[in-house]
């Protein structure tokens, strides 16, 4: 029985109902792959290439000509690593902005959890980063870095950097269908975020006393994290990890129950 | 049987005026709270706002086939996006009994670099099947559709009517038990058109509910049994699928239509009528009258009306200067111009009347930016049998004959 309301001030998520609908995020995840790799020529290649050429023009201008220090780490090693959460990060969260408008034709015309359109974005962003991450351990092979136990945290970061994503994404995606202006934004606000975050450089250059501060951006800890696990950096980045932890959670429940409240207009003024 | 399937309790969706601005822009938003202080809220409720659905209350049993009818705007789709849950109700409530499944559009979510074969999958998900259903049902849609040899090709490079065929063949093979079909039958040719509605048919046969919405009066009749007629977003009738359509029918001909504007014209009124009916039927004498006034003085009026079918096909026209002429006409007087046909030779259906309105005088022509639907009754014309779309749409005041000849004298004239 469907019991049709008007729309509530606090709607709940509804996580169950999208256990319903997972087989629709499972096609719509596998469409926007299929059709990304269909219409391009390099295909999947691309999931590597975009790394690989930032981690050159890094290596080239950060590390050699401006000596920016890499925690002992050989630079490209160092930046790659951190380069793979960055760019399944960026990816997720500029898809996941965008997918509510892109889909548009779909929220007018048919009924379904609408949280699967920026979720099947980001999942969509794991494909590609499984596959850049190969490269990664092959990069590790070369440099001969074997990681220790660590690496088992490594799901842990992984799943913080997808929850990132989907947390500004989802803000971002119902913000979007409503102000137009957000999807200029978005491309400003992922080049000012990398900056923010220690891809090129190691937090270590950041002041110890303002660390925790710097944690706030949630995929310092994720970056952090990844070195952390994968190349084997002496000190955890313990403390970092759970200040991005405790504001990615706010971030992501804030944003579902935004956006599960924003969704009962979509169809209207989308 | 009579268990109830969707029940509506006043159900009402108010939507913001101006359906172009469709999103807002920060700047407004940042506008709008800097002028809150300075604002009456009563004002901002009331203006700008329309009621696309006004207290729609009514009960479909299990099992019925219920067609909506109503003019453009009278909140028929409106109706149709709250119950599949697209948009939310403003005021009331529905309960429906079941798993719903709505086809508001033909190939929602089919992507054009997908083959059929994909899209078939893809487009079942969007519409709520199980991938285990989709597989079980796939030959089934595959033969439906006609598309075997092209089942691998991406669906770019299918004809349109290929397109059409497949996309409905996916939702024609939906197992909700309500299913909320909306004017997607419009499409397609003939041919295909008829298997659709055999097919919504035999769904209706195995016990489902359906909603069905369309302007095609014709197809309403031949699936439903039952009719709620949508005026300006309330119920005004509700029964018997005949009868409420004929009443409904015999409403909207005498109704006045809103007027409508061009750039130097404002027509207030496009009507189609006999003397004895308020029903029209083939070959009735009917009147077509067209009332409307000049933004400015115009000298020479003129008036082109055409009749078309609802897929667009001009049937015939008349113009009035070809008759006589009308006098001149000042600022803001309205004037009535029209035709007496004296056998209207139209077949049951639905058509269209298209309005031209000129100055001769200053070379002006202009197309009012409607059509005005009229429906011809569902009657015997020949012989009494229902016709098919085999017979077209003029009708033939004809007699037939026979006689016999004898051989030698046929034979003589093959020679």
């Amino acid at each position: 029985m469907i019991r049709i309301e008007p729309a509530s001030a606090w709607p709940s998520i509804g996580l169950r109902e999208l256990w319903d609908y997972r087989e629709l995020l499972y096609f719509l995840t596998w469409r926007d792959l299929k059709v990304r790799y269909k219409q391009t020529a390099l295909g999947a290649a691309w999931a590597i290439i975009q790394p690989l050429f930032m981690m050159l023009v890094f290596s080239l201008f950060f590390g050699r000509l401006a000596g920016v220090p890499s925690d002992g780490i050989p630079y490209p090693l160092f930046t790659f690593c951190a380069l793979l959460p960055w760019q399944l990060f960026a990816h997720s969260l500029t898809e996941s902005s965008n997918s509510l408008v892109r889909n548009q034709n779909l929220i007018t015309k048919v009924y379904f959890p609408r949280l699967v359109v920026p979720l099947s974005a980001v999942l969509a962003g794991l494909v590609d980063f499984a596959i850049a991450f190969v490269i990664l351990l092959g990069m590790m092979l070369f440099y001969g870095i074997v990681p220790g136990s660590q690496i088992l945290a490594l799901p842990f970061f992984i799943l913080l950097a997808v929850m990132t994503a989907m947390a500004v994404g989802l803000w971002l995606s119902a913000l979007n269908v409503q102000y137009r202006d957000v999807r200029y934004t978005i491309n400003f606000l992922v080049q000012f975020w990398l900056f923010a975050t220690p891809v090129a450089y190691p937090s270590s250059i950041i002041p110890a006393r303002w660390r925790v501060v710097y944690g706030l951006n949630p995929m310092v800890g994720v970056v952090e994290g990844f070195r952390w696990s994968l190349l084997g950096k002496p000190e955890s980045p313990g403390a970092l990890v759970m200040v991005s932890t405790v504001v990615v959670i706010i971030l992501l429940t804030g944003g579902m129950f935004y956006f599960r409240r924003m969704e009962q207009q979509f169809a209207d003024i989308v | 049987m009579s268990e109830v399937a969707i029940r509506c309790e006043n159900l009402s969706k108010q939507y913001r005026l101006g359906t172009q601005e469709t999103y807002r822009a920060l700047r407004d938003l940042i506008s709008s709270v800097a002028a809150a202080p300075f604002r009456r809220r009563k004002s901002v409720v009331q203006n700008g706002y329309l009621w696309a659905l006004e207290d729609v209350s009514f009960e479909i049993k299990c099992g019925e086939v219920v067609g909506i009818v109503g003019h453009n705007g009278a909140g028929k789709s409106t109706l149709l996006k709250i119950l599949s849950r697209i948009t939310k109700p403003t005021q009331g409530h529905a309960v429906i009994n079941g798993r719903v499944g709505s086809l508001l559009e033909v190939g929602t979510g089919f992507h054009p670099e997908l083959t059929g074969r994909e899209n078939i999958y893809l487009n079942g998900a969007i519409l709520g099947m199980r991938k285990s259903e989709i597989e079980r049902k796939f030959d089934e849609i595959v033969a439906f559709a006609e598309v075997e040899k092209f089942i691998d090709t991406p669906v770019k490079r299918y004809s349109s009517g290929m397109y059409v065929r497949l996309a409905f063949g996916v939702a024609a093979h939906l197992e909700t038990e309500v299913l909320l079909v909306d004017e997607v039958l419009a499409v397609g040719d003939a041919q295909f058109q008829k298997k659709c509605f055999a097919k919504m048919n035999e769904i209706g046969k195995h016990g489902r509910t359906i909603l069905f919405v369309s302007h095609n009066i014709a197809a309403v009749r031949n699936i439903c049994e039952e009719a709620v007629v949508l005026d300006r977003g309330r119920v005004i009738a509700k029964g018997e699928i005949n009868k409420t359509v004929d009443q409904y029918l015999a409403q909207i001909t005498v109704e006045d239509i809103e007027a409508v504007e061009t750039t130097n014209f404002i027509v207030s009124s496009v009507e189609i009528k006999t003397d004895d009916s308020p029903i029209i039927k083939t070959f009735d004498r009917v009147e077509i009258r067209v009332q409307f006034e000049g933004k400015s003085e115009i000298a020479d009026p003129g008036l082109y009306v055409s009749i078309l079918t609802m897929e667009s096909q001009r049937l015939t026209g008349l113009d009035f200067k070809d008759f006589t002429s009308a006098p001149p006409l000042r600022a803001g007087e309205t004037c009535e111009l029209g035709f007496t046909i004296e056998s209207l030779p139209l077949l049951p259906g639905t058509y269209q009347i298209e309005i031209h309105l000129k100055d001769m005088a200053r070379w002006l022509v202009e197309i009012v930016p409607r059509v005005y639907r009229f429906e011809v009754a569902e009657t015997q014309v020949y012989g009494g049998r229902k016709l098919t779309r085999w017979f077209g749409n003029v009708g033939l005041r004809a007699q037939a004959f026979s006689g016999v000849r004898n051989s030698s004298k046929a034979q003589g004239c093959s020679n």
